[in-house]
């Protein structure tokens, strides 16, 4: 198509997005200009979520519960105190849960109300986690959903999900992968996808790494 | 309330679709938005479930139409206009036209980093825990027009205690103004026939996390 056509598009494209953008800037400059807030402090958020607050951080938790069995009692006894111990973060929020993934159970987190999401230890949520596809078909067709991230479970694997109605957060603990013996906590920690610890998704097998 | 937004169970919203290599914020005002809701909530002006309840009362054409972040700007804009801190020809108009009200704190760059930490919802208890685990209980068949976090698809349905997990701030008074009223939660596991009928996969079950008030010994 012709150079003039594409620009078009991009120039739609470009004014359906900036309503948006226009009415959060004056949502921003009236609560600025009211005292309210302080946009150098909102900058320094947006980069903490952007660069600072993840997944690595779960799959760190992840790869030393898998390598240290103690540390693994107590990340299911109490993942609060267990994660704080690491100090991996300032300080551990409240109601951190984990829940371990075995050979016949498997555990899937979901927030059917709103998103509510581990954030300390995953990050900020994707989209499709807050979706409606994802928050209405988790609790009555998880191997549904499942299929859609191309996983498939045994038949007689019971599927448990977390509807996280309150302010309990929750991360799975998924299976170590075979063929790992002897892994570092670091390497073992590349095995560990985010998927795997909201259980849409397993770990990485030692070949998609190698 | 029995709103748009109580999606489980619901059918016809199609396949999920993950996005490859996501970004955190896919657009710059999205970052904005979630950073302005961080600031506000810090300034202790209302409660997280206040802001839930703001999203949820959007008109359901509007709440399923709005991407997240649309949400919390409609949801920041109705709580700020309600409670009088901000209004909509303000906003409209790009500027103040009237002067803030004084609020209790404002988040500073140097109060970043130690807002990033969850806040604790956990209260001291006025009365013992009447389940335990093990316990069976019904989750009462209610319909309260205002917030709650007890999801449609357990009313009604009966369920097993999995854990006691404390007295917590109860969302149902908090997010109107009727104060935090702590109130045990409980992780209630139910089978997935239960739940969905015969028909379901016999692997399923679900849990929910339920505050005393919504359940009935059964």
């Amino acid at each position: 198509m012709t150079h003039d056509h594409d620009h078009d598009d991009h120039h739609e494209h470009g004014s359906e997005l900036s309503e948006m953008q226009l009415r959060v800037r004056a949502l921003e400059t009236v609560l600025t200009e009211k005292g309210y807030i302080d946009p150098a402090a909102l900058d320094l958020v947006i980069e903490a979520y952007e660069t600072k607050i993840g997944p690595h951080t779960g799959a760190s938790v992840v790869a030393k519960a898998w390598t240290d069995p103690a540390f693994r009692r107590a990340l299911i006894e109490d993942a609060t105190k267990a994660v704080q111990t690491l100090g991996l973060l300032n300080r551990v929020g409240d109601h951190l849960i984990a829940v371990e993934n075995t050979p016949k159970l498997h555990n899937m987190i979901v927030c059917t109300l709103c998103s509510c999401y581990p954030w300390e230890v995953l990050g900020l949520p994707p989209v499709w986690y807050k979706s409606a596809p994802y928050r209405a078909r988790s609790v009555n067709d998880p191997r549904g959903v499942l299929a859609d991230f191309g996983v498939t479970l045994p038949a007689d694997t019971q599927i448990r999900v977390w509807d996280s109605t309150a302010e309990t957060r929750f991360i799975v603990l998924p299976m170590r992968p075979s063929g790992t013996d002897g892994w570092s906590e670091e390497k073992l920690a590349t095995l560990v996808t985010r998927d795997s610890m909201i259980g849409t998704g397993l770990p990485k097998t030692p070949g998609e790494v190698a | 309330m029995d709103g748009i937004h109580d999606m489980g169970g619901m059918h016809g919203f199609g396949k999920v679709e993950p996005e490859p290599n996501e970004p955190v914020f896919h657009e710059k005002w999205e970052g904005r938005v979630f950073a302005m809701t961080r600031a506000i909530s810090f300034t202790g002006i209302w409660p997280i479930d206040r802001s839930r309840s703001a999203q949820e009362k959007l008109p359901p054409d509007v709440y399923l139409s709005s991407s997240y972040y649309k949400r919390w700007e409609l949801g920041l804009e109705s709580n700020l206009a309600a409670l009088g801190l901000a209004s909509a020809d303000e906003i409209a108009a790009g500027h103040a036209l009237r002067p803030g009200t004084p609020l209790a704190r404002k988040l500073g760059t140097s109060d970043v980093a130690g807002s990033l930490t969850r806040g604790s919802f956990a209260r001291p208890a006025s009365a013992p825990a009447r389940f335990k685990p093990g316990d069976r209980v019904r989750a009462k068949n209610i319909h309260p027009a205002t917030h709650t976090r007890l999801p449609r698809y357990a009313r009604g349905r009966v369920g097993v205690i999995k854990a006691v997990r404390g007295c917590h701030v109860f969302p149902d008074t908090v997010a109107i103004g009727l104060g935090e009223n702590p109130q045990w939660l409980y992780t209630v596991l139910f089978e997935g026939r239960e739940l969905w009928g015969e028909a379901t996969d016999p692997t399923l079950k679900v849990s929910i996390e339920a505050f005393e008030p919504y359940l009935e010994a059964a």
